[in-house]
């Protein structure tokens, strides 16, 4: 090799260093029954694109188990633990890393086997891509449709079925058209947009990365070509901002941000936001990071926001977008993926975590149970483990959220046993229960409404007649006819007898009342409360009107003194107008 | 005008983060987590290369303000000298609040790797010495600097690892990790690791301390060190008392790849000094990280019985 002159080879490393840098992340997951040899797949996927260091291949040939056959037993790049090296099978979710000149790839490789379908659900909640193994030699059994539904579920947009296995079975063009043909035809019953179908052989290689001589036929792409070039769907959900308060930072007096991970939408300084559950309107102030201020957030961005206007907001809130809110509500149905062996029991209160945000909730309702055989819906009473359900739920607290389909992030929640503390089901949201979510779709009028607080103004408008203190000495059946009376004609009244309030407290109940607007009618002994000058306090308590009627000369009989109170109280009454 | 498919699809194409940024923001968003939920959390710092990055990331997730807990380092007493002046002066420098922590009744009676053997030498001062922090602080949560690229048994791990109340990790029954939401449940004694650099790999670590301009150990970069060979690995030699018999030290190009205690970790042979140098050093290499890393490779799935045990 020639020498290279310094500054190239600074230029080269630079647009090395670029080019690494601006590569995209593809998640990818892969499910497959007992002996697809989705480890073989994924090891062989590793050895052939060189992310294998060779060390590791020396350790797996000493190894003393291999049970491939072949020279090199691929599983054991993958399967990490002894039991399952010992075992020849895979027990839990192990997470692959490998890169090519094009992308980034993490795979999270799950199970087959029957009791372990919580890991499927594991690895597909964050994949971008499925590949599903399917053994040309026994074609699709009911774990392929358990496989294929679980992957439409958990809302993966691509789904790859690898027909492997095809050395077995001399490479045939007939056998792979019609497992193609069935899985479609799955994949449409699952409404699985993205499908594609490559015909295989992980032990032997073939169309894993490199092209398989031996089948001419096909004129696809291997997987590897796939996985690099298949469209990403861009992380922002949609307009609708959904930003959950992780963790409020203050550091000092002056500083108030509100840490967390947008959700949805694309925030801006600016943007007008509504945090939920206070339903309080701000703008966005800034986009604080250390990286100096943002112009703009969107998913999958960790940022932290400061607003305009102190807020009512802490951890578990969330901050939307004014015209576009989630839906809020208690009560929700939910797709739900058990996992524990312990069953789920209605009307039993289970933790759940959405988003940030903790709750306890109860399941109320199985509308059904869906059987993985034939995919059909039925009856169920309980769901054991791998169960699939579609179940209503009641929480304590309202929960945020958009349909899961809308926003994998505001969908999705766990379910947590409150006792053992285990990760028991995962659900995803479809809709809300509640009538209450209705006017929550109403438009920014409502909400501007709804920030204004209640004012004395607002309370006599509703109240008809302004707040008036009315007192009556030595007559107390007086003051209850007139309480009566009072109420009769349409006034918000309260009867108060001084005598049976404690020492000191009747001025705080006094604010109280006037503070509601109420017309408060005091009765009280002369002998006991002489000396307290009635006006200044109803001057103190704000009250617009006091009524002292001691000082009216009222008839003695208690129905005519009634009466003429009544002709007293007309300009309490607030006009029409 | 109007906006044509392509458009739509350019533009939202434009709006994704590259694969750094995105596991920047899974990481900070796990560090504040974990933050939020736990009563103490603590941050075990190790001085090496990933420690450092989720530091950085500690730094970035709660900027403007401090980093909310504190950092563990676990000294074995045979950490390299350059690594604990790294972490001093680093550690002040930007304000942590740093516990050092070492399992001294061992230190005392002699513990090292030539006669107890690596693992029983890693159990005393490592896990042992870890645990026990762990208990004295009263820690419920520990963030580690793991990743799953770094080895099989680590490959299983959740980001939030639940150990019981001796520390112990069972593989078996680990909790189902789904979307980003994680179980922070505990009860009293028992503890949760969390791992934000879970989705990591050694290239994306390297990356980020370039972009990212993070002070490293100097041990990392390439210069002529006193070395001795021995049994394959490249031993460096600080001072004379560390030579077996029969053994010269020669001078010899060459850095670390990982860092861990002096007995236990080799040097490679290597000219790159600065670290997009050390990344491109990366691609012409055909073995892994740990490989110079003894105690991985003392029986099969030993990081296992480790982990199992309370190692990180």
């Amino acid at each position: 090799m020639a020498p290279v002159a310094p500054s190239d080879r600074h230029d080269g490393l630079t647009s090395l260093l670029e080019h690494h840098l601006n590569k995209d992340l593809l998640r990818l997951t892969t499910a497959g029954s007992v002996d697809d040899g989705k480890s073989t797949l994924i090891g062989r996927l590793l050895h052939d694109s060189k992310a294998v260091y060779e060390d590791q291949l020396a350790s797996v040939r000493s190894s003393r188990f291999n049970r491939s056959g072949g020279p090199i037993d691929f599983a054991l790049l993958t399967d990490g633990l002894r039991a399952e090296r010992e075992q020849g099978i895979t027990i839990d979710v192990a997470y692959r890393y490998f890169e090519t000149p094009l992308r980034k790839f993490i795979i999270a490789d799950t199970p087959g086997h029957e009791q372990y379908t919580r890991n499927m659900a594991t690895g597909a909640s964050t994949a971008d891509l499925a590949v599903i193994l399917v053994d040309a030699t026994r074609g699709l059994l009911s774990q392929t449709r358990r496989h294929g539904y679980i992957a439409s579920l958990l809302g993966i947009p691509n789904v790859v079925a690898a027909i492997n296995k095809m050395d077995l079975l001399e490479y045939q063009e007939d056998v792979f058209l019609n497992l193609q043909g069935e899985f479609l035809a799955l994949a449409r019953q699952l409404g699985i947009e993205s499908v594609v179908c490559i015909p295989i052989s992980a032990l032997a290689g073939d169309n894993v990365v490199n092209r398989a001589d031996r089948m001419p036929w096909y004129e696809g792409s291997t997987l590897l070509e796939h996985l690099e070039t298949v469209p990403l769907r861009p992380d922002a959900n949609d307009d609708a901002v959904r930003f959950p308060v992780q963790y409020v930072l203050r550091p000092d007096a002056n500083f108030r941000g509100f840490a967390g991970q947008v959700a949805g939408g694309t925030i801006r300084p600016g943007s007008a936001v509504l945090a939920l559950p206070s339903r309080q309107q701000s703008r966005v102030r800034s986009i604080v990071t250390y990286d100096g201020a943002e112009p703009e957030a969107f998913c999958p961005m960790s940022v932290t926001l400061t607003l305009e206007d102190e807020i009512d907001l802490s951890r578990g809130d969330i901050l939307v977008s004014p015209e576009n809110p989630p839906r809020i509500s208690r009560n929700f149905e939910a797709m739900v993926v058990w996992f524990h062996s312990e069953p789920l029991v209605l009307g039993r209160s289970y933790l759940i975590k959405h988003n940030v945000r903790a709750a306890r909730a109860k399941a109320t309702n199985i509308r059904f149970r869906v059987n993985m055989q034939t995919l059909e819906q039925e009856p169920a009473r309980e769901l054991k483990m791998n169960d699939i359900a579609s179940v209503e739920f009641e929480a304590a607290n309202p929960l945020f959220f958009d349909p899961y389909t809308r926003n994998r992030a505001t969908g999705s929640l766990i379910l947590i046993d409150p006792l053992s503390n285990a990760t028991v089901g995962a659900a995803m949201i479809e809709t809300d229960l509640a009538a209450i979510a209705e006017p929550l779709t109403e438009t920014a009028i409502g909400w501007a409404h709804w920030q204004m607080p209640v004012t004395l103004e607002d309370r006599q408008e509703r109240h008809g007649h302004a707040s008036a203190l009315v007192l009556v000495q030595d007559r107390p059946r007086l003051s209850v006819y007139l309480e009566r009376a009072l109420f009769a004609q349409g006034f918000e009244v309260l009867h108060i007898s001084a005598a049976a309030i404690p020492a000191g407290h009747l001025r705080s109940i006094l604010k109280l009342s006037r503070s509601i607007g109420l017309i408060v009618v005091l009765s009280s002994e002369s002998v006991r409360q002489q000396g307290i000058e009635w006006e200044a306090v109803a001057a103190e308590e704000r009250f617009e009107f006091l009524f002292d009627l001691a000082k009216q000369d009222l008839p003695q009989d208690d129905g005519e003194a009634v009466a003429a109170v009544l002709s007293l109280v007309g300009p309490l009454r607030r006009s029409n107008e | 005008m109007t906006l044509s498919d392509e458009d739509i699809v350019n533009q939202a194409a434009r709006r994704r983060l590259n694969q750094l940024k995105s596991l920047e923001a899974e990481s900070i968003y796990i560090l504040r987590e974990a933050a939020a939920e736990f009563t103490r959390p603590v941050m075990l710092y190790s001085i090496g290369k990933d420690s450092s990055v989720m530091l950085r990331l500690a730094q970035k997730a709660f900027f403007p303000g401090k980093i909310p807990f504190p950092l563990l380092h676990i000294d074995t007493g045979y950490k390299f000298p350059e690594m604990i002046a790294f972490r001093d002066s680093y550690t002040r420098e930007i304000g942590a609040n740093l516990i050092v922590h070492q399992n001294r009744e061992a230190l005392e009676q002699g513990a090292n790797p030539f006669v107890l053997g690596t693992q029983k030498c890693c159990g005393l001062l490592k896990t042992k010495a870890l645990l026990d922090a762990l208990a004295e602080g009263g820690f419920d949560a520990a963030f580690g600097g793991a990743r799953r690229d770094e080895e099989k048994s680590r490959a299983k791990e959740r980001i939030y690892s639940f150990r019981d109340s001796l520390g112990q990790w069972d593989p078996k029954n680990q909790r189902p990790e789904l979307w980003n939401i994680f179980n922070s449940r505990i009860n009293k004694g028992e503890s949760i690791r969390v791992f934000p650099l879970s989705n990591w790999t050694e290239l994306d670590v390297w990356l980020y301390i370039h972009t990212e301009q993070i002070p490293i150990v100097p041990l990392y970069f390439a210069r002529e060190r006193s070395v001795v060979l021995r049994s394959g690995s490249i031993v460096l030699i600080h001072s004379e008392d560390e030579l077996r018999r029969g053994e010269r030290p020669q001078l010899l190009q060459c850095r670390m790849r990982s860092l861990g205690c002096v007995p236990c970790t080799g040097a490679i042979r290597s000219q790159a000094d600065t670290v997009p140098q050390i990344i491109e050093e990366m691609f012409s290499f055909r073995r892994s990280e740990r490989e110079n890393r003894v105690i991985d490779h003392d029986e099969e799935g030993s990081m296992e019985l480790k982990k199992r045990e309370g190692y990180f």
